[in-house]
């Protein structure tokens, strides 16, 4: 083989705020050195529909709040070889899993029914609309993680550093003092 | 023939002296060795229920904030088997309460946390619990968010111990236990603690906090943002002397 083959990465936010996305981005002009090493696959970055089926690493940011991210996140672990939970909400749930104190219809009626400043009281119910799960769970409660980067948003430093570690073929690890979990 | 006692204990391989009187977690203290522990706070009566401080004594198991050091004890510490058994205890700590780090203003001060950190845990591992916990936010400016309590007894004890008051308690076993407060209402507001009680300070975790307080200290800049819980005399030593179970 003349050229190296690239890295594929894919990416994706379930029940995330992409946040972890653009913390990922802030890695800066060191993308234009991974860009070498790696090409994007399914990613909001690219805005590419589906997982192509030989995806090296898989970043999954949010957790599982409808039926269409536990579509998503089992079309990940089917085409990518490495699974990575980023972030607070893909770890633990986050922020969206707060509302797992609530049944769903509590939380449906707070937000579109008798919230402050609802105007046109209707609860959405558009075809278009992944169901909501009736509780928000962590990506590991329903695939296999390989590796966790914690952090909201883990720091761009993090990122580089979990991908450059895997792109070397080595255990990806973090120096302690960039281990966060906010 | 007389043969003097050496008052020493040693930790991981390190000979170090406690005095008569000192738990294996008072000697570690003085001589700047840290067993990971998040019930105890050196001038409190010790608790001995998190189970943390864990160490293994002679190849038994006990607890360093309970057990008296004696001569001749050969203690492990930092040892991989009780690393991964107090990551275990961690990770069960922060599945069983609502432990969201990001949305809390104790973030970055929190011990569980740096526990955490000190212990590279990186996720939870059992299925979270989730549980409803009642807040009382009663209080002119304390706060208290059950979601975060670990059931330390920290400020049951600093309550009873220090401040004289009695505020908190714990009640129920198990996975019942919870966080109540002395007063006819059960609310904070109906008595008399204050800020300048111990108890209002103690808490480990963020779920006794002071209000208008919580963001003085930007996320970043915060204590184990900047060290690491291992480090010497990151925690406030209260002075005053607690009596012990040995004691009458």
């Amino acid at each position: 083989m003349s050229t190296k083959k690239k890295v594929r990465v894919a990416t994706t936010s379930l029940a995330g705020c992409f946040g972890c996305h653009m913390s990922f981005l802030d890695i800066d002009e060191a993308i234009v050195g991974l860009i070498e090493k790696v090409e994007f696959s399914r990613s909001p970055i690219n805005d590419i529909k589906h997982c192509s089926p030989d995806c090296d690493i898989g970043l999954i940011e949010g957790g599982l709040c409808n039926a269409e991210n536990v579509h998503v996140l089992k079309e990940f672990r089917e085409n990518c070889k490495i699974v990575i939970a980023v972030g607070a909400c893909a770890i633990n749930g986050g922020v969206p899993a707060m509302r797992n104190h609530f049944t769903l219809k509590e939380c449906l009626e707070e937000a579109y029914l008798d919230g402050v400043g609802v105007e046109n009281p209707m609860i959405p119910d558009d075809v278009e609309l992944p169901l909501l799960l009736s509780k928000v769970h962590p990506i590991h409660e329903v695939v296999h993680v390989d590796y966790y980067l914690p952090g909201c948003p883990p720091p761009a430093d993090a990122f580089l550093k979990v991908l450059t570690d895997l792109l070397e073929g080595k255990e990806p690890s973090l120096p302690k003092e960039i281990l966060h979990y906010d | 023939m007389s043969e003097e006692i050496k008052n020493t204990i040693t930790i991981d391989g390190k000979e170090i002296p406690f005095e008569e009187g000192q738990t294996i977690m008072d000697a570690a203290l003085a001589a700047d060795i840290y067993i990971p522990h998040l019930c105890h706070r050196p001038g409190l009566k010790p608790h001995g229920s998190c189970k943390l401080c864990t160490v293994d004594v002679n190849g038994r198991s006990a607890s360093a904030c309970t057990l008296p050091a004696a001569s001749g004890q050969e203690i492990g510490n930092n040892t991989e088997a009780l690393t991964e058994v107090r990551k275990t205890i961690t990770q069960m700590l922060f599945v069983e309460g609502n432990h969201f780090c990001p949305a809390c203003e104790k973030t970055g001060d929190c011990t569980l946390q740096a526990v955490g950190y000190h212990l590279d845990m990186l996720d939870g591992h059992f299925p979270q619990f989730y549980p409803r916990r009642e807040l009382d936010a009663s209080h002119e400016s304390i706060v208290l968010d059950r979601d975060r309590c670990i059931m330390c007894e920290l400020c049951v004890r600093a309550s009873r111990e220090v401040d004289g008051k009695d505020v908190f308690a714990i009640t129920g076993r198990g996975i019942d236990a919870k966080l109540i407060v002395n007063s006819e209402s059960g609310k904070l507001a109906d008595t008399d603690i204050t800020t300048d009680d111990l108890a209002a300070h103690i808490c480990p975790v963020g779920a006794i906090l002071i209000k208008e307080h919580g963001y003085e200290t930007p996320i970043g800049r915060r204590t184990f943002d900047l060290h690491t819980i291992a480090e010497p005399g990151l925690e406030p030593v209260i002075l005053r002397k607690g009596k012990h179970a040995d004691e009458h």
